[in-house]
């Protein structure tokens, strides 16, 4: 069964961290109103209109990415995301999968906006963190490449 | 034929005689001579010695430097990107002189039998503690790729390189090739051969499961009495360039905010000099310089860039040195800064080409090279045949010896197409020499040599070549993997360097016919990273194919056609 994992914040020490090891997981059972529609977008667009309700995002400085430039394997890519804003929610697409929303992260309002989890890519594609905060959409993108390696060195 | 030492001294005199200043000395130094070559007053009081991507070759050795290392973007005529002509007159070295032998690929057959081999341990050996002497209190570096590269390396499993190194005295290391031994063997020789006598670090090598750091991230050393931190970068694309099954827990990346970090860690932990010891590559080193703050050099390696000056960028702290030391023990690199109340206030630096004429064998190093071979002398020295023309691979596309390789897996495969990786290692054979199985492993010695045949589609095909050429011509260095191009045998193509993934091939044609994405052709490789099976190591295809015929005869190389590209000093005819 193709699902994506979600595991709604525990607050730990003031920090959120999230490890999803298995890849695509659906968070069906943890989340009451699971946004099937979103998960299954065939397009950022889609994908963000059908999870936030709009499609417009601003660029933010105040989201960082962490991720690698060059993937060391596409079927389990480490990222990290964290912002200095008051952060609502947290979602990560990744532009170029079948479909986009990796997965979304619901904080609440004492939570530090961090968020790590493990993202399958398809092949290289911008990645795309989306920040809910005080009812605006933040955004932030970071290029990571997925190579057939070899023949290097 | 060889000249005497004192016509070689005579030719070093006159580069400086016709108002040419050789790389590293000072403009006010008028006469240059071996002795001033080599003899290096001392300057300042941090002193740093380099060598890197020696690829285990411990004798001395011909090596063609490039003619094609083309720089795109923000990297075109731009240090390292520069062969040749273009190489001299940027640096103001005389032609046909020494130097320009050991920089450039230019009249390379008659320049090697004039000059002779460079390189060799022994003789970096003498050199080190020649220039030792004048700075009793340095620190040697080793920039990695040390331990692979050679038939003695392979079949001692690095052995005969740790215990080299260790000989030569060096201070600290980090790695690359080192990695394909396994994570095991890394280990196991950190633990029993370098303890308590080298670091080997890494600040960007973390495990998978608790993200913490696999190698010491940094070493604080005390040169004179200052505190000097050495922090190590292994080569960041190892799990993807090379088997990802060598080092499966390992995780490995740029890393550009842990350098960050560890850099700041080493300046408050009271380090008056932070030096990167970078198997980055040099287009990373230089975009890395410019982002993170606190370095006073790179002493960087992995592209085999011999670069005679240092490259200063600019960033937000101030000014950070870029410095690359070529490859296959050919330079050592000396760099002295003068650092007073805690600060860098002035430099030296100088790449010294490793002639091995002028320069005697090291008694020790020379007795345990020696000691390494004997056991495997008979196989090394096996004459397979002897080369028609010179025989090398450096270089953005197909070397002659490539082809040579390409030519012998096309014909035991049976196959339409051949492909061999772009290794930037190898070194050369002059025309008329015998080529002999040292050679061959000069050009082949990995821990994963099967030769494979696939069926793939010219779709396939294709985006592989894209693939590639993207490692390679990416506009952003950080996603590049260093490494040439793919070596191509039987398929013909056009290349645009200058073009986006998915766009920079074209024209593929195979006898003739342009390449059918739906049909599946038959492709021969060897070194693929997915597993290792059983099977043909590349070596005995390649001394087989050799000890078939009298004389090598390479002919034309199938190299592409380069497309987009004008007036870019890193590409030159021959």
């Amino acid at each position: 069964m193709k699902r994506r994992t979600f595991l709604k914040g525990t607050v730990a020490s003031g920090m959120l961290g999230v490890a999803a090891s298995a890849g695509l997981l659906a968070p069906r059972m943890v989340l009451a109103a699971w946004p099937e529609s979103a998960f299954d977008a065939k397009s950022v667009d889609g994908a963000l209109d059908a999870l936030l309700g709009s499609v417009n995002h601003a660029e933010s400085n105040d989201i960082k990415i962490k991720a690698p430039d060059i993937a060391e394997n596409g079927a389990v890519v480490p990222i990290t995301v964290s912002t200095s804003l008051a952060a609502e929610s947290i979602s990560v697409l990744i532009a170029k999968n079948p479909s986009p929303l990796a997965c979304s992260f619901a904080l609440s309002g004492s939570t530090q906006g961090f968020v790590s989890t493990r993202v399958k890519m398809g092949k290289t594609s911008e990645l795309i963190a989306v920040v809910k905060s005080g009812g605006k959409l933040h955004s932030a993108k970071k290029t990571v490449k997925v190579t057939i390696g070899g023949c290097g060195g | 034929m060889n000249i005497s030492r004192r016509e070689f001294l005579q030719m070093l005199a006159v580069a400086s005689a016709a108002g040419i200043q050789l790389p590293g000395q000072a403009a006010t130094r008028k006469s240059v001579s071996e002795e001033k070559l080599y003899d290096l007053p001392a300057f300042g009081n941090v002193s740093l010695l380099h060598f890197t991507d020696c690829h285990a070759q411990l004798m001395p050795v011909w090596f063609r430097e490039p003619n094609i290392n083309i720089g795109i973007a923000g990297m075109k005529a731009n240090a390292p990107h520069l062969v040749g002509n273009h190489f001299l007159t940027r640096y103001g070295i005389n032609p046909n002189s020494p130097q320009a032998h050991a920089f450039t690929y230019l009249n390379f057959v008659e320049a090697s039998k004039k000059f002779g081999k460079i390189g060799g341990f022994s003789h970096l050996a003498t050199l080190i503690k020649h220039i030792q002497a004048q700075r009793p209190d340095s620190v040697l570096l080793d920039g990695g790729d040390t331990w692979q590269g050679s038939a003695t390396s392979l079949w001692t499993d690095g052995q005969d390189m740790v215990d080299a190194t260790k000989l030569l005295g060096v201070d600290a290391m980090t790695g690359h090739w080192e990695f394909t031994f396994g994570a095991k063997r890394v280990k196991e020789i950190i633990e029993k051969d370098l303890d308590g006598h080298m670091d080997f670090l890494a600040q960007n090598v973390i495990d998978n499961q608790w993200e913490e750091d696999v190698f010491k991230p940094y070493v604080i050393k005390e040169i004179n009495g200052i505190p000097t931190a050495i922090v190590g970068q292994a080569f960041p694309y190892t799990p993807i360039a090379n088997p990802r099954y060598m080092v499966p827990d390992w995780s490995f990346g740029i890393r550009e905010d842990k350098m960050q970090q560890t850099v700041d860690a080493a300046r408050k932990a009271g380090a008056q000099v932070v030096v990167l010891l970078s198997h980055n590559g040099m287009d990373v080193d230089l975009k890395m310089a410019s982002r993170v703050v606190g370095i006073d050099a790179i002493m960087g390696g992995h592209t085999h860039d011999a670069v005679p000056e240092p490259v200063k960028v600019k960033n937000n702290g101030g000014i950070t040195l870029v410095i690359n030391s070529g490859s296959n023990s050919k330079f050592l690199s000396v760099l002295d800064f003068d650092v007073r109340k805690g600060k860098v206030r002035d430099f030296r630096y100088s790449l010294l080409p490793i002639f091995s004429n002028l320069l005697e064998p090291d008694v020790a190093m020379s007795k345990h090279i020696e000691n390494v071979r004997k056991p495997y002398i008979e196989d090394l020295e096996e004459e397979l045949g002897i080369a028609d023309e010179l025989l090398y691979r450096r270089g953005n596309f197909n070397g002659s010896f490539d082809q040579l390789i390409l030519d012998a897996l096309m014909e035991a495969q049976d196959a339409d197409i051949a492909f061999s990786p772009g290794f930037r290692w190898g070194t050369s054979v002059l025309p008329g020499e015998p080529i002999t199985f040292e050679h061959v492993m000069s050009q082949t010695a990995i821990t994963y040599p099967t030769t494979t045949l696939s069926r793939a589609t010219g779709e396939t095909i294709k985006l592989i070549l894209e693939d590639v050429a993207d490692n390679l011509f990416n506009t952003d260095p950080y996603y590049q993997q260093g490494g040439d191009m793919v070596r191509v045998g039987g398929l013909k193509y056009s290349i645009d360097p200058t073009k986006k993934i998915g766009y920079r091939i074209t024209d593929m044609e195979l006898n003739g016919k342009p390449l059918d994405p739906n049909k599946k052709y038959r492709v021969a490789g060897w070194a693929s990273v997915k597993s290792n099976k059983e099977g043909i190591p590349i070596w005995d295809v390649t001394a087989d194919y050799i000890r078939n015929q009298d004389t090598v005869k390479v002919g034309k190389l199938n190299t592409p056609k380069i497309k987009g590209i004008k007036d870019n000093p890193g590409l030159a005819g021959l």
